[in-house]
Parts: C-alpha cells; sequence; structure tokens
C-alpha cells in the first residue's frame, strides 16, 4: 500500500495476553512509521470508540490478541463505525477463538485433528455430563489435555494422564472457560505453519488479496524434557525454535498444504498461524488450532517464519495492513 | 506515544529482520534466561485495577501517617539539611539513619554494632547485595517453603539452586533442614546461605519457635553456614511473646553482644514507617559487609539522602511525655492490623469452608490459605479476578519450581480497608464454594458438597471474631504437620497455626515425575 496512511494500531486490552499484545502493537508501530504512516497508538478500553472516531484512521491494524480482539468482538465494531482493519473478519475470528468450533468445522472437511469431545460447565450438573466421562476417557485414552474452549495462552491447559487426575484437570480448564474440550494427547513435536495472504492486485475496480501463501515450518523445541507441563512451556525462555524446521521434504509440504486448507476451510483473511503436532513414530500430522492474530513480538513464530521465508518484519507488517482493504465483500 | 509521527525517509531501517531482533537475544547474559516470565506473573499485574479488590499487595498502610507530621518533617529536613539532603552520602549509610536502626533493632534485643549496619535501598537490596556478594550460578540456598515470593525471581536472576523445606506451625522444621544438608554434603554441596524469615513469615504467616531458633543457630555454628534473616514484620506483633532475632541469639553463642558471626540480618522501615521512602539495612559480620558494601557501590552508589534524613528527623519526635513518635505510631499501625487480621479471620471461618485452612499469624501482614487440593489458585486466580474482581497471591509465586503450593494462597490483611477485607474474603469465598460444588460434580461425590455446609448467605451472620476460639480448633490429623513432629519444642504453645500447609507425599512425588 502507498505510504502516508493514517493507522491505528489497537492493542493492549483486558485480556490475559495484555503484555504479549502491547509489545506485538509495538513492534507494529515502530513497522508502520519506518513504512511512512502516520501512527496513532491505543490501548484498548473503554473510550476506544471515542478515539477511533476522533482519530479517523484510514485503518486499523489489530494487535489484540484473546478476548475482545481475537473473537471476533473488535472487528464487529469496526465494522459498526466503518473503518478497515487488518486480518480475520468477525466469523473466522469467532470460529477460531472457540477451539471446540474450529475442531468441529476441521473433523467435518477431513482435515487431521486430533480426537475430542467438549463439555459446558452448567451441563456438568444439569444434565449430568460428568456422567459421560468415563466413556471419553475409555474413548480417547490417557494421557489427556484439557483445554478451555477460548483461551489462547497456555493458562489453563492441563494433564490429565490418568482418571483421577481429570476432575482438577477440567475444573482448572473451567477457571477460564465454561466450555473446554477433552482431547488425545499427541506426543511429538510442535510445529507452526503461518499463512500469509499473497501480494493485493486489483481486481474489477477494486483490490482482492493474493493466493495465500504458506511461511516456511517453525518448530517449537522446550528446553527441557517436560512435555506434561504446558504453562512453563511456553514462558519466554523455556523454548527455543528452530525455522525453517528440520522435516522431511514431504512433511514439510503436508504441513504447509494442511495448513492453508485450515486457513480457507475456517475463513481466515490477511494473516494466520496455524499449529500442528507432528505424532512421534507415526510421522502423522495433526493440526491442534489456528490463530487469527499471530504474535508481532521479537520471540514470536510469525515475524520468525516471514524472516526465514526473506520477508522482513516491515514487509510483513505492510502485507498485513494491505488486507485492510482487501476483504471480500 | 499516541501523537503521530512521520517516520518516512528518516532512514532508520527499512527491513528489520526478525534476526535483526533476534541479535538482543544473542546479547543477553545467560542469567537473564533465570529472569522468567511466567503466565500467572503476567496475571498478576492484571489485578492492579481499580475495579478489583486486592489482598495481593505486599502493602502496609499509609492513609493513617499524619499530613501534617509528614509536611513538618519534610520542611525540616529542607530547611536544616538542604545541601546534605541534595547530595551523594556514604555508601554505608549516614550515621543518624544508623542511629535510628540500632533504635529499631534494641526494641527488639537485638544490640548492634554501628559501624556493622549498612543502609540499603529496602530490604529488597539486602537480598539482591546477598545474592551478588555469595552465588555463583549454581550455588544452593536454603529456603523455607512456602517463601517471600519477592526473593523468588531474585534467586532465579543469580542462577541460584533453591531447596525449600516445607514449614509447620513452628516454621521451618530444623530436623528436616539437617536432612537436607546431609543430603547436600553427600553430594559435595555446600549451600552458600540459609534464608528465613523467622516472624510472621511471609508468605506463610508461621512464626518460628524459641527452640527451632536456637537449633537454627546451632546447626550454622556447626556447619558453619551463612543465615541471611528477613525480619521486616518483628515488631508487628499483635499478641504473645517477643522472640529473640537469630542475629541475637548468635551474637550470644560468640559470647559478644553485638557481632554475629553467621548471621545477616536484614531489616526495613517499610514497615514500621513507609515504604516510599525506600529504605532498609543489613547488619553483617565485617568481611561479608566489605562485600555487600561494594556491591552497593556499583548498584547505586548511596541510598537516597532525603528519605535517609527523613528517617533520622521522624526518630527525633517525640510527645509530649517524651515518648518516642515512631514507637506510638507502631502501637497505632499494630491495633489496625490486629484488627484488621481479626476481621479476615473471622470472615475466612464464615466464607471459606470446612476444606480450606489457613494459618493465624500473630503479627505481619500475611494470612496463608490452603484449599482443597484439586484447586489450583493460578487458575482460580484467573477466575475470580474475572467474575467477582477480587485478587490474591497464588501459592505458586512462592516456590521456587512455579508448581508447588498451588492449592495456597496469600492474603494481605493489613493494607486493605476492613470493608474490603470483608467484601474480597466474601468473593473469593463465593468463587471457592463454586468450584468445590463442581468439583463434587466431576468427581460425582456428593460429599465435597455435604462437606460445605449452608451457604452463609442464606445462614447466620458473621461469628463475632473470636481468636481464641479459632486458636483452639484442632489442626487436621497428624499427615499435616512436619514428619508428623507436631509441637516439637515450646510445648506447643507458640504455633500460632489452624492447621498448616499440607504435606502431600503423593503431590510431591507426582510432581518429581513431571520433571
Amino acid at each position: 500500500m502507498s505510504a502516508g496512511r493514517r493507522v491505528a494500531v489497537l492493542k493492549g486490552g483486558r485480556s490475559l495476553e495484555r503484555k504479549v499484545s502491547l509489545r506485538s502493537g509495538a513492534q507494529a508501530q515502530d513497522a508502520l512509521q519506518r513504512l511512512g504512516h502516520d501512527v496513532v497508538a491505543i490501548d484498548v478500553g473503554p473510550d476506544l470508540v471515542e478515539r477511533l472516531i476522533t482519530a479517523k484512521p484510514d485503518a486499523a491494524f489489530v494487535a489484540l490478541h484473546g478476548r475482545d480482539g481475537e473473537d471476533g468482538t473488535i472487528q464487529g465494531l469496526l465494522e459498526a463505525i466503518g473503518i478497515p482493519y487488518t486480518g480475520s473478519g468477525p466469523a473466522a475470528c469467532m470460529c477460531c477463538t472457540d477451539k471446540v468450533l474450529a475442531k468441529l468445522l476441521m473433523r467435518e472437511a477431513g482435515i487431521p485433528t486430533p480426537g475430542f469431545h467438549f463439555f459446558r460447565e452448567e451441563s456438568m450438573e444439569e444434565l449430568g455430563a460428568a456422567g459421560a466421562l468415563a466413556d471419553v476417557e475409555t474413548k480417547l485414552g490417557f494421557p489427556l489435555v484439557v483445554k478451555p474452549a477460548s483461551q489462547g495462552s497456555a493458562l489453563g491447559v492441563k494433564f490429565a494422564r490418568a482418571n483421577k487426575e481429570l476432575p482438577g484437570a477440567l475444573l482448572g480448564a473451567f477457571s477460564y472457560d465454561r466450555k473446554v474440550l477433552i482431547e488425545r494427547y499427541i506426543r511429538g513435536r510442535d510445529l507452526a505453519v503461518s499463512v500469509l495472504d499473497g501480494d493485493a492486485s486489483p481486481s474489477s475496480g477494486r483490490l482482492a488479496a493474493g493466493e495465500p501463501v504458506a511461511l516456511p515450518v517453525v518448530e517449537a523445541v522446550p528446553r527441557e524434557e517436560d512435555f506434561y507441563d504446558y504453562e512453563s512451556r511456553y514462558e519466554i525462555g523455556m523454548t527455543t525454535f528452530a525455522c525453517p524446521a528440520e522435516l522431511e521434504p514431504e512433511t514439510t509440504a503436508r504441513a504447509q498444504e494442511l495448513a492453508l486448507e485450515v486457513y480457507r476451510r475456517l475463513g481466515c483473511h490477511g494473516v494466520a498461524r496455524i499449529d500442528l503436532m507432528l505424532e512421534q513414530d507415526r510421522d502423522e500430522l495433526w493440526v491442534l488450532e489456528a490463530n487469527v492474530v499471530p504474535g508481532l513480538t521479537e520471540t514470536s513464530l510469525l515475524p520468525q517464519a516471514a524472516d526465514a521465508a526473506g520477508i522482513g518484519l516491515d514487509d510483513l507488517v505492510g502485507r498485513v495492513l494491505a488486507s485492510a482493504w482487501t476483504r471480500p465483500g | 506515544m499516541d501523537r503521530p509521527i512521520k517516520g518516512a525517509g528518516d532512514g532508520r531501517g527499512a527491513r528489520a529482520t526478525a534476526h535483526e531482533l533476534a541479535r538482543y537475544e544473542a546479547l543477553f547474559a545467560a542469567r537473564t534466561h533465570g529472569m522468567k516470565s511466567s503466565a500467572m506473573r503476567e496475571m498478576m499485574a492484571l489485578t492492579e485495577r481499580p475495579d478489583v479488590i486486592s489482598l495481593a499487595g505486599g502493602l502496609p498502610d499509609t492513609t493513617t501517617f499524619a499530613p501534617e507530621l509528614y509536611a513538618k518533617l519534610m520542611s525540616q529536613v529542607a530547611a536544616e539539611s538542604t545541601a546534605r539532603a541534595l547530595q551523594y552520602g556514604p555508601t554505608e549509610g549516614m550515621a543518624a539513619t544508623v542511629q535510628c536502626i540500632v533504635e529499631v533493632m534494641a526494641a527488639e534485643g537485638s544490640l548492634v554494632d554501628p559501624s556493622e549496619v549498612i543502609v540499603t535501598t529496602g530490604g529488597q537490596q539486602v537480598i539482591d547485595l546477598v545474592c551478588k556478594a555469595l552465588i555463583d550460578p549454581g550455588d544452593v540456598i536454603v529456603a523455607e517453603a512456602p517463601t517471600y515470593p519477592g526473593a523468588v525471581p531474585t534467586f532465579g536472576a543469580y542462577q541460584a539452586e533453591v531447596a525449600q523445606i516445607e514449614m509447620d506451625g513452628d516454621g521451618m522444621p530444623i530436623d528436616e533442614l539437617e536432612t537436607t544438608l546431609d543430603r547436600l554434603q553427600a553430594q559435595g554441596r555446600r549451600p552458600k546461605f540459609i534464608y528465613s524469615i523467622p516472624n510472621f513469615q511471609n508468605p506463610g504467616g508461621v512464626t518460628m519457635s524459641l527452640a527451632r531458633r536456637r537449633r537454627l543457630v546451632e546447626v550454622a555454628r556447626e556447619r558453619e553456614l551463612l543465615v541471611l534473616e528477613d525480619n521486616p514484620y518483628g515488631l508487628l506483633r499483635y499478641e504473645g511473646e517477643p522472640l529473640p532475632t537469630l542475629y541475637s541469639l548468635d551474637a550470644q553463642a560468640v559470647g559478644r553482644e553485638g557481632a554475629s558471626d553467621l548471621v545477616i540480618y536484614l531489616g526495613t522501615f517499610s514497615k514500621i514507617l513507609s515504604p516510599g521512602l525506600r529504605l532498609g539495612w543489613a547488619v553483617a559480620p565485617r568481611p561479608v559487609l566489605e562485600k555487600l558494601n561494594l556491591g552497593k557501590q556499583g548498584a547505586d552508589l548511596c541510598s537516597s539522602p532525603v528519605t535517609q534524613l527523613f528517617v533520622a528527623a521522624y526518630f527525633n519526635e517525640r510527645d509530649a511525655e517524651g515518648r518516642a513518635g515512631w514507637r506510638e505510631y507502631l502501637e497505632r499501625l499494630k491495633d489496625l492490623y490486629r484488627r484488621r487480621r481479626d476481621v479476615m479471620l473471622s470472615e475466612l471461618e464464615v466464607h471459606f469452608g470446612e476444606e480450606a485452612r489457613w494459618t493465624r499469624p500473630q503479627g505481619g501482614l500475611f494470612i496463608w490459605a490452603t484449599l482443597d487440593e484439586h484447586i489450583d489458585t493460578t487458575d482460580l486466580l484467573a477466575l475470580a479476578r474475572k467474575s467477582e474482581g477480587v485478587a490474591f497471591v497464588p501459592g505458586r509465586a512462592a516456590y521456587m519450581d512455579g508448581r508447588s503450593g498451588s492449592s495456597s494462597m496469600r492474603l494481605n490483611f493489613a493494607g486493605v480497608p476492613d470493608d474490603d477485607i470483608r467484601e474480597g474474603v466474601r468473593r473469593i469465598g463465593k468463587v471457592v464454594r463454586e468450584q468445590v460444588r463442581l468439583l463434587g460434580t466431576l468427581t460425582g461425590s456428593s460429599s465435597a458438597r455435604a462437606r460445605l455446609g449452608p451457604s452463609p448467605a442464606a445462614g447466620a451472620g458473621p461469628e463475632p471474631p473470636d481468636p481464641a476460639a479459632t486458636h483452639a480448633r484442632v489442626p487436621d490429623g497428624g499427615a499435616g504437620l512436619a514428619g508428623g513432629a507436631g509441637p516439637t519444642d515450646a510445648g506447643g504453645e507458640l504455633a500460632d497455626v489452624v492447621s498448616l500447609p499440607r504435606r502431600n507425599e503423593e503431590g510431591s512425588a507426582r510432581r518429581r515425575q513431571d520433571r
């Protein structure tokens, strides 16, 4: 996009990922300034709409992770006040933020995702859903992973290695969301594939996004072999990253192909990061989830993947910004 | 920073690559890997909001300090010591301030030689300077479990390995300490120091018994180990007889008053006067003191002369009868905190249910509460913050491994108005009850629900605070106490605990497997 646009960078907010979001936002601001845009940084709060209306930006750059920014709330709001914004629209945001919905859609599309069942907190008592847990245990087999349906960070993601650990794991996950999923644990390598829309081109009088491309695969390697502790695993400094991941060429190709399939199927736009597991011994790929607002911090996966593809941070941010004007419809 | 900035054509790198960003990573010292940010700490930052009642802070109350007195003291410093207040001071601290420190320590029965004192920027700096002087990467520190959450990042930054010893109602069990020391010795390792908060421990709320204090000093002498005695709250005792400091016990053992061989003493004005002054101190054996002094020169040259002179002026205050003003203020603080402690204890009785246990501190700022072992207080905090607008410190913050203590929480009563204590505990209790109820459903047992008893909202009003009755409540079974030892010394009359963090053998075994 041409320089000199006025861009509001939306960051911070009240989600549990506030701090990461502030760092993503700062990176985006710097890059946008280097690209010659007017940047208005907004730490999202009760005055958001007022500030947007006052600032009259040409576009909003969404650097909000988690609640509000990733669940479609902000996107719906921006559409209501007519400000073009970066990344996916409300529907894709809702699908990706709700891991249960995303997995159901993936399963319908024949995309491999680990076996799972989901529960709502109220149903445990009101519908006697707790009585179904034994069946779930039998069907999926231990160890199990319990995840809040909508929590973006590792908080609340719990392991249960045996029957007696499941109630505590569910209790923990329910602390973050009233809907949780119980998933078969895939032991193996943690992979992430970021997908970026291709260069925009004019099409029947307006801009259209180019074909999405999958960036090189990033592997997250825990510093310590402690695969049962998700929370420390994603602490800064506890994990190192390999990019591109050392994989067989056909595995890389398959991972990228799967990521693109997920991206299309869930209706993502502009950019997304798809997380996968490469199952140990079986060499099988499983899609865990998709993230519509991937982190842009120094240690985030998307900038690393882009860099490996020869796309610098400024380029990357510029391309994400372009997605504000290429939204179909 | 919200101002629009034109950045075009300023020549700043048009292509900042991820590699360029990663260059910082390559520059960072290895020790920064020990300076971890955790999801839990990030969440704690979110609790600092006006709509959240926070029982999480380590705050004393500063609202009752007379504004007129503050103004008078500041004017006095301005008028009488302008040049000195605005100038650098000696690294070891100003003589007038050191005199105040000697007075404070004498009030607790510890005689000190002014030449063995160093004034620091808060007590926190002492922990940092002691680590700076003593800890190489991989060195061992022995600490209590739980330990001061603020020491955890400091120990981590110096890449120390910390062996934590689970406390019971009388503080750190010294037989457990000896077992740990033996084990370390068998590995050819010698801890650099033993870190203890003997009085009204943060966060545990327990006080080390006299017999254990004596024994700890003996063990330190037998094995020639340094002890860092962290005593911010010693003068904030609300009941019971004061106990001698480890420092004074060691000085007696050496046979010379006012000079301990092996105890580094940490004190602070933060809890008896004001944390905003940022003034604490260390008393240390001379060779250690010299290293602390060198370390402090590198850190900040000296602590603020402005606040040091403020303290000196404050300690000169006398009332009409010639009584020291600082001691009167201390008495008022004690009355305030004692009342707040009692408010919190009685609210806990009402709202926390049968499954929870908590300490009953004889002083200090904190109560340590332990819930059903299935409840992870880090998750509970996420829920309580969101649904009820209330915060506390999750127990994990007090453990180096970031995992133990997961069903406990630290509650501050001192810096919180009575009504907020009531409302805060009520809100936490509500979330806990909901969690216990859900847990009962998940485990298919109705017993969890039965144990909860009637909802306090439906039942009788809050019980009147009755510390004696609370005190009489029996700790749960022998299994909960360290090694089943119970009150091994001091006849148990000092056990200021209702019930104790459970020694969960199974739980710790599970954690070990996790590694």
